[in-house]
């Protein structure tokens, strides 16, 4: 019996993304066999726990919250592409406004498919341009020179994502952000614990959120 | 460190690229079949395409901006293969952060073990998992309901992500003041390190205001990338001038 596209897209889509999958696992699997180094479990563990913890979650909603904008086959091609807030689901929503196209229809499907496939092939090979002339520079990153930059990449990305965050949710960032200040200024070698005060965050945070949110004090 | 830069990573990373240039080429032919059936013009389809293109060239420029940093400790090659993947700058340097800073204690900017480098790889490679797993496995069955179940939930899922973002940021905002430790010296707090944060979000805000009243909307996909850079730019500055 002949496949519906939707059917079609589907059957194709499962087929590229566990491939995808598979290549995204092989690499490091492929450089871990190589060169003989392993992630040993007690370095793997907390490094995964303090990641998952935040992005298993986020992921996971981007998942409900973008596929219906993208469609099937937006879909199954943007979350493997990635870039999806900055990137794909602006391209797959212009696209769809462009021609005046509703959401959520086949029409609207295909049209996003052609866009965030456009975006991604446009994405990709710029990338792989940029990656190919970073090259020749790469001793130039080892500088001592440039040390001083790249021991700074913590505050330097939390500062500006934090203020944007901070400025969107005060209400919610108030308790963590005092209690991480007065426990990271006042308890002796608090600067090898942020592995762990990563999930303690989150914890606090969604704690807060949560008794703000039933308490109707946000929206 | 050797193999980063090695033919058969480059081969590997070479591979991962070609596949998500192919997906794309084969659903970009088929939804432009398709797009025919349903009476779209070549025209129309020929705009969608490039107007998509074009679209994507300043947030690509923005990733290439994460690019750099993300290089320091992954080479060019396998950081290109982390931000043209499933994944942005948001998370991959956080997930690098959670293992270099957090597990090794060790800072970006040290010279790092292949033991570190790999495991943080391992870590971002499984650390964002879960739509290729979700989609393959459910896409198909709850995909009516999908927009019902986020529905149901959106204002609370938004303020969740939020939320989960501000817990990781406040532990590092924390991990910012902690005095720093030192072999042979007294513990300090890095005003340098302050100072950086102060300029990264003072940068950002500048962004902010201009984009408002100029209505630069070109300046959105830059802003966190071109505060983040410009601040760690400051550092060498500051780091100059005596301040630690």
């Amino acid at each position: 019996m002949k496949r519906t596209y939707q059917d079609q897209l589907h059957f194709e889509g499962r087929y590229f993304m566990l491939g995808a999958l598979a290549l995204f696992i092989t690499a490091p699997l492929m450089i871990s066999i190589v060169t003989g180094v392993w992630p040993t479990f007690d370095k793997f563990l907390p490094g995964f726990f303090a990641t998952a913890i935040i992005f298993w979650p986020v992921t996971t909603i981007e998942v409900f919250t973008f596929s219906p904008m993208l469609g099937t086959g937006g879909s199954y091609l943007a979350f493997v592409t990635g870039n999806l807030t900055n990137l794909k689901v602006p391209a797959a929503l212009n696209a769809q406004d462009a021609l005046g196209i509703e959401k959520g229809t086949e029409k609207g499907d295909v049209i996003s498919t052609i866009a965030v496939a456009s975006s991604s092939i446009i994405t990709t090979l710029i990338i792989l341009v940029g990656a190919l002339l970073i090259i020749p520079l790469t001793p130039l990153l080892e500088s001592p020179t440039l040390k001083p930059a790249f021991d700074n990449i913590i505050p330097a990305l939390f500062g500006a994502l934090g203020i944007v965050y901070i400025m969107k949710r005060w209400q919610v960032a108030i308790i963590p952000l005092i209690f991480m200040i007065i426990f990271f200024l006042f308890v002796p070698g608090s600067g090898g614990l942020v592995g762990i005060m990563v999930p303690v965050g989150v914890a606090l945070s969604l704690a807060t959120a949560s008794l703000l949110y039933k308490k109707g004090k946000i929206k | 460190m050797a193999f980063l830069n090695s033919w058969w990573v480059y081969t590997i990373v070479g591979i991962i690229f070609a596949y998500v240039l192919l997906q794309s080429a084969i659903f970009l032919i088929k939804a432009r079949k398709k797009a025919l059936e349903l009476g779209f013009s070549n025209k129309q389809i020929n705009k969608t395409i490039t107007s998509s293109m074009i679209f994507s060239l300043a947030p690509s420029f923005a990733i290439l901006i994460g690019l750099v940093a993300l290089s320091k400790i992954f080479g060019p090659m396998l950081a290109g293969m982390r931000l043209g993947t499933l994944g942005a700058v948001t998370y991959e340097l956080p997930a690098a952060i959670n293992v270099i800073n957090g597990v090794y204690g060790m800072n970006i900017g040290d010279v790092l073990t292949p033991e570190m480098v790999i495991t943080a790889l391992w870590v971002m490679t499984f650390g964002c998992i879960p739509p290729l797993l979700i989609i393959p496995l459910f896409f198909k069955k709850m995909r009516g309901r999908m927009e019902q179940i986020n529905d149901k939930d959106s204002s609370w899922n938004s303020i969740m992500m939020d939320a989960l973002f501000l817990g990781m940021i406040s532990a590092f905002v924390g991990y910012v003041l902690a005095p720093k430790v030192v072999e042979g010296e007294e513990p300090y707090i890095s005003l340098l390190a302050i100072l950086v944060l102060v300029s990264s979000a003072v940068l950002i805000m500048v962004f902010g205001i201009l984009m408002k009243k100029f209505k630069w909307d070109w300046l959105k996909n830059y802003a966190l990338p071109l505060s983040m850079i410009s601040a760690m730019a400051l550092a060498i500055l500051f780091a100059s001038l005596g301040v630690r």
